[in-house]
């Protein structure tokens, strides 16, 4: 006899599609794939309106955008907030940079190389601050960064003050030369968008809940027994591969490191990218760093005193939209 | 040759932790009170310096000059204060650490404005620009005494107001528990418009005594706020006693480490390595000493929170 009443068996009713989780993150296709085929067509427009020069912003533009994610990807959704990022993508850079100097130039070499150091050197620094919370974190991510900094500028083989500068762009073979800017374009985007659906993967997976039910609430997930220090180090350690392919990319893109990109101000702006665009929205990232570094094209373009603008642009975005600008679309859509 | 060569560093330290003190006093006293992350703390001490050498050169006195340019630092601050960073007390630190990042970008913008972008000379005071016979054989710059004098004097006038007065009884307890203190009465809002009023000037007093040291320049907060930053971790947020002692302890750890480490390196390993490696690991000393801190002690040394 069936009771007709009786609530359906728990596995019926929980089909795994039905199974979403809050930590979902969806990557929204009638969203990405019209940007995606845009920035694909971009070279082209751009060539065929004889403004080549903004395949280079462009490049700048994406590569900053992965470094935002990386940052982002710790930030929004581990709850860390690392004021040493910049370290990891200067360290990427320096890769290259010194890989060069040697007379090694392939691609295939250098830029692997450049995201294990970035891995290796946050697993570092990661080991020693997990222990720490809040405030305590930040400053000391941002200790261990000013340490690379210093150490770095001090060295004359890495050229010291001055940087190094690369007599080219890195050789990937293929039958693609980096040196035309548009295929170096075309390499970047495809690396930043492979590194952006891995993240959103990993995010979607049983370790990416696991870190944002960290963010949520530490000390239960530690109570339920989850080794809360591991997952959180991980997470670390794979921004820090991310941050070190965008400083391999960064490198490429204007042929030279310096000791600039690792300075404590650098951090702070890809903190600031990632507040602008929007903590813990998987997008966030790379709009805050299309904002932020459009917006100081722009307003250079105008005025020698773009930063008094850009200023306050982002005092504004501060106090009007909290939570980043995607926080205004999120708002403009629940109210329709 | 030793012993003046220590005492004439511990001296330098000794100046250096001072004038770092004054900054960080302003700094720990605002995140202990508001829980407020103000990256912008190093901009008044840029314009501190700016209007103390404008003013002095206005008036051709450097005393009449820091007076004049503490005042005129403070009203900048309040007007900081009441205008933006009001609204970002109830923020969480992220809207903090950008609003007042845009707050140091436009200030520094501002100040290009106004002062240009080469930076400013200030000339100390004509009677202490000698240096002054401490030992036998042992002269030491009086203006750099001069700095060491007024800022243990500050400390104290600091320590005195925030262990004496009814006001410091009020900030004691609005950096140890923020919501009893208001709810035992003690106007926060106020106290703090008058904590960030003194911050400023204590600011404006080391921007304006380093001026003549340092060249009065565009971005000079930026790197001096870590260092501020630092020492109150080290000491502790929210506590004046242990941002006096992270300041020393990191006064003196970086000057000693300036002149000792390519010292000890050039006798251990060479003068080639001395040369390359010893100021980067004279550098980097204070981050070392940080970490490890906050590795034993991770509220720092005398934390004001329980």
């Amino acid at each position: 006899m069936t009771d007709t009443t009786a609530p359906q068996p728990a596995a019926a009713q929980a089909t795994p599609a039905m199974q979403r989780s809050v930590f979902d993150h969806r990557l929204q296709p009638r969203f990405m794939l019209p940007l995606l085929a845009l920035l694909i067509a971009f070279p082209l427009i751009a060539q065929a309106t004889g403004e080549d020069f903004y395949i280079g912003v462009a490049s700048r533009v994406l590569v900053f955008g992965l470094a935002a994610a990386s940052l982002n990807f710790i930030l929004g959704f581990g709850g860390m907030v690392s004021f040493g990022h910049a370290a990891f993508v200067g360290l990427g850079a320096y890769t290259v940079g010194l890989l060069m100097q040697q007379g090694i130039s392939s691609a295939w070499l250098a830029w692997p190389l450049a995201m294990l150091m970035g891995a290796v050197f946050s697993l570092l620094v990661g080991a020693i601050s997990l222990r720490t919370q809040g405030v305590y974190f930040i400053m000391i991510t941002l200790a261990f960064a000013q340490m690379l900094y210093y150490l770095i500028m001090s060295f004359k083989a890495l050229g010291g003050d001055d940087g190094l500068s690369l007599p080219s762009r890195s050789d990937i073979s293929l039958g693609l030369d980096l040196a035309q800017d548009a295929t170096f374009y075309y390499v970047v985007l495809a690396l930043v968008s492979t590194s952006l659906l891995l993240m959103a993967r990993v995010l979607n997976a049983r370790f990416g809940h696991v870190l944002q039910a960290i963010k949520e609430n530490e000390t239960r997930m530690q109570a339920i027994g989850f080794p809360v220090y591991r997952y959180k180090l991980v997470a670390f350690s794979l921004a820090g591969a991310f941050a070190g392919l965008a400083g391999a990319l960064l490198a490429n893109q204007g042929s030279f490191v310096g000791p600039g990109m690792l300075q404590w101000t650098q951090s702070g702006i890809l903190l600031i990218m990632v507040i602008l665009g929007g903590v813990g929205h998987l997008y966030g990232g790379l709009l805050g760093a299309a904002v932020f570094l459009l917006l100081e094209e722009v307003l250079a373009a105008y005025t020698v005193h773009w930063q008094l603008g850009l200023g306050a642009v982002l005092l504004m975005v501060v106090l009007v939209a909290p939570n980043g600008l995607l926080s205004l679309r999120r708002g403009m859509w629940s109210k329709r | 040759m030793n012993t003046i060569l220590i005492l004439e560093q511990s001296l330098n330290g000794l100046q250096f932790g001072l004038m770092l003190f004054l900054l960080a006093a302003g700094l720990t006293l605002v995140f202990g009170i508001m829980d407020m992350i103000n990256l912008a703390h190093g901009s008044l001490y840029m314009i501190g310096a700016y209007l103390v050498a404008t003013f002095s050169q206005a008036s051709g006195s450097f005393w009449l000059g820091l007076g004049l340019g503490v005042l005129a630092t403070v009203l900048v601050g309040v007007l900081l204060e009441y205008t933006i960073l009001r609204r970002l007390y109830h923020r969480d630190h992220l809207s903090q650490v950008m609003g007042t990042f845009a707050i140091l970008l436009m200030s520094n913008e501002i100040v290009r404005i106004i002062w240009g972008a080469q930076p400013l000379m200030l000339n100390p005071p004509a009677a202490l620009a000698g240096p002054v016979m401490l030992m036998d054989g042992f002269s030491y710059p009086a203006y750099r005494l001069l700095i060491i004098g007024v800022g243990l004097a500050v400390a104290l006038l600091l320590w005195l107001l925030v262990t004496r007065t009814r006001f410091g009884m009020q900030v004691r307890a609005g950096a140890a528990n923020r919501e009893m203190a208001t709810a035992m009465g003690a106007n926060v809002r106020r106290l703090f418009t008058l904590v960030f009023a003194l911050g400023a000037a204590l600011c404006a007093v080391a921007g304006g005594m380093l001026g003549p040291l340092l060249a009065v320049q565009v971005g000079m907060g930026e790197s001096i706020l870590i260092l501020a930053f630092v020492v109150i971790v080290i000491g502790g947020i929210g506590s004046i006693r242990g941002a006096l002692l992270g300041a020393l302890l990191v006064g003196l750890v970086d000057t000693a480490g300036r002149t000792l480490v390519p010292l000890l390196f050039d006798k251990a390993m060479g003068p080639e390595v001395a040369a390359n490696a010893g100021p980067a690991v004279a550098s980097i000393l204070i981050y070392v000493l940080m970490a490890a801190v906050l590795f034993y002690k991770p509220q720092g040394l005398f934390p004001a929170h329980d």
